[in-house]
């Protein structure tokens, strides 16, 4: 599976370790689950909210409502590409209002991403709060954003890319750094 | 895939992933429609221009509102055709248009070719929204993306389309968007108004109502033109009625969950007896419900590239 030229940021043990970690802390800062809904920036974050979503069952003993959303129709770059991609879906079937919203992606990079995903939520509700949740940070951030929860600080160049896999069987999860870009940041 | 086309001037070269392409982002379009803020900032500080020549409320309160959820500017501009040669005043309208930078013009135009003719000579972005008998490219979509809504899928369904088939642009658009997807389409109507090159195709001919409803999973009623009557296509308004009106003794053929659909305006008790109009199984109204998130899906997919920046 591994392409030639990509470094193993985390193995699948890796990766579950590091979510656990992160689960526990969105757990530990919010002093529970009860007021805690999950949602999954499309396409990277969707199964990443899943996993926390399990693991805060396995803890906690709570179903948290999950939804993902995609961004493209709020993003400042809709022009730029010369073509159109496929919208993805968004789906947040229950309210954010007054809620702590634990907004989920892989990768953490410009910033760009975040602030697409925070007007789309603001479309939906007012929620008390939004918190931001990635597994990997790999800097170069162009707008003033961070994030509440780490799973893993990566120092990048711009040249370099993140590809996390957390879908399938845990032992197919992975995130690697590979060098040839394919022009796609985040 | 990826959208690359710059116009929406016909379905006729429409490839079929293209037209998935339509209905796909239309769903997406539609969960927008569903939330309390229905507005997405998708177009901000594009210019959507609807350039209207023809009388038209429905197609052109859509187009804008599907603009406006867009959050894209919009502007409408009608005007007459009646006191000067149509060339020089379109393309005359047009030029002045383009000189106000607007980053996609809808029109509606009486005279066939009229957006293909706007396009060579304009640089921004045309979308169809109906020339002459030719084609209403966006209500072909709608009327597939509400069946496939309806029904789950197209390939198949025998769908009938009763009326003035030879004046129809929306007949021209449906055979491509529901035709390439694989429906069985008979198209229905008084001879005169039924052209036998039609047959071209693929779809089955027949001035007899009952053959063309019996066993239909669809049934599109078109509107008779009024005005129409003066000339000699037809008798009368109650023979036409009486022949190629839709009631419910001529309903019962069809299969038990038929849907009924029209583009609008209905002519009641014309071509469409009141009571079917507002039955259960009338889609009229998502027709026009899906129109909205149909236009939006077209104008976000126009607005988005480099070919459209100015």
């Amino acid at each position: 599976m591994k392409k030639p030229g990509a470094k193993t940021i985390l193995d699948w043990k890796g990766v579950e370790r590091v979510l656990s970690r992160l689960t526990h802390e969105i757990l530990e800062k919010n002093r529970g689950a009860l007021e805690i809904v999950l949602v999954g920036i499309a396409s990277g974050g969707i199964p990443l909210s899943r996993v926390i979503r399990k693991k805060i069952l396995a803890i906690e003993g709570i179903e948290v409502p999950a939804g993902f959303v995609d961004i493209t129709l709020y993003r400042d770059d809709l022009a730029r590409a010369g073509y159109q991609t496929r919208l993805k879906r968004t789906e947040i079937p229950f309210s954010i209002d007054e809620k702590k919203v634990i907004l989920v992606d892989d990768v953490l990079y410009t910033g760009r991403t975040i602030r697409a995903a925070m007007d789309a939520l603001m479309d939906f509700g007012r929620p008390q709060n939004i918190q931001l949740a990635v597994l990997i940070d790999r800097g170069h951030r162009e707008l003033p954003i961070r994030a509440d929860f780490v799973g893993r600080n990566v120092p990048t160049s711009r040249s370099e890319n993140v590809e996390v896999r957390v879908e399938g069987s845990p032992e197919e999860w992975a995130v690697l750094l590979v060098e040839a870009p394919t022009g796609k940041g985040e | 895939m990826e959208w690359r086309r710059k116009h929406v001037l016909g379905l006729v070269d429409f490839l079929p992933e293209e037209i998935e392409f339509v209905v796909d982002t239309a769903r997406s379009m539609e969960e927008v429609l569903t939330r309390d803020i229905k507005k997405v900032p998708a177009l901000r500080g594009k210019t959507v221009v609807n350039l209207f020549f023809e009388a038209s409320t429905r197609t052109r309160t859509s187009f804008e509102m599907a603009g406006k959820r867009l959050s894209a500017d919009v502007v409408n501009f009608s005007s007459s055709t009646s006191s000067v040669t149509k060339g020089e005043t379109l393309l005359d309208t047009a030029r002045n248009i383009e000189a106000m930078k607007p980053n996609i013009l809808v029109i509606r135009h009486a005279a066939s070719g009229a957006p293909h003719f706007l396009a060579r000579h304009v640089s921004c972005s045309i979308v169809n929204a109906g020339d002459g008998a030719n084609e209403h490219p966006s209500q072909g979509l709608l009327d597939l993306y509400t069946i496939l809504k309806a029904k789950g899928k197209v390939a198949g369904l025998k769908v009938a389309i009763v009326g003035d088939i030879l004046h129809s642009r929306v007949v021209r658009s449906d055979l491509h968007s529901l035709g390439r997807m694989g429906a069985k389409l008979w198209l229905c109507g008084p001879a005169p108004l039924l052209p036998q090159e039609m047959a071209r195709t693929g779809a089955f001919l027949t001035s007899d109502i009952r053959e063309a409803v019996r066993g239909a999973d669809v049934i599109i009623m078109l509107r008779i033109q009024l005005e129409r009557q003066k000339t000699a296509y037809f008798p009368s308004l109650r023979e036409y009625s009486r022949r190629y009106g839709l009631n419910r003794e001529v309903f019962a053929l069809a299969k038990d969950d038929a849907v009924i659909m029209h583009p609008g305006p209905i002519n009641r008790g014309v071509e469409l007896s009141d009571e079917l109009a507002d039955c259960g199984q009338s889609l009229i109204l998502e027709q026009v419900a899906s129109g909205v998130a149909v236009r939006m899906a077209l104008l976000y997919l126009l607005a988005g590239g480099s070919h459209a920046a100015h």
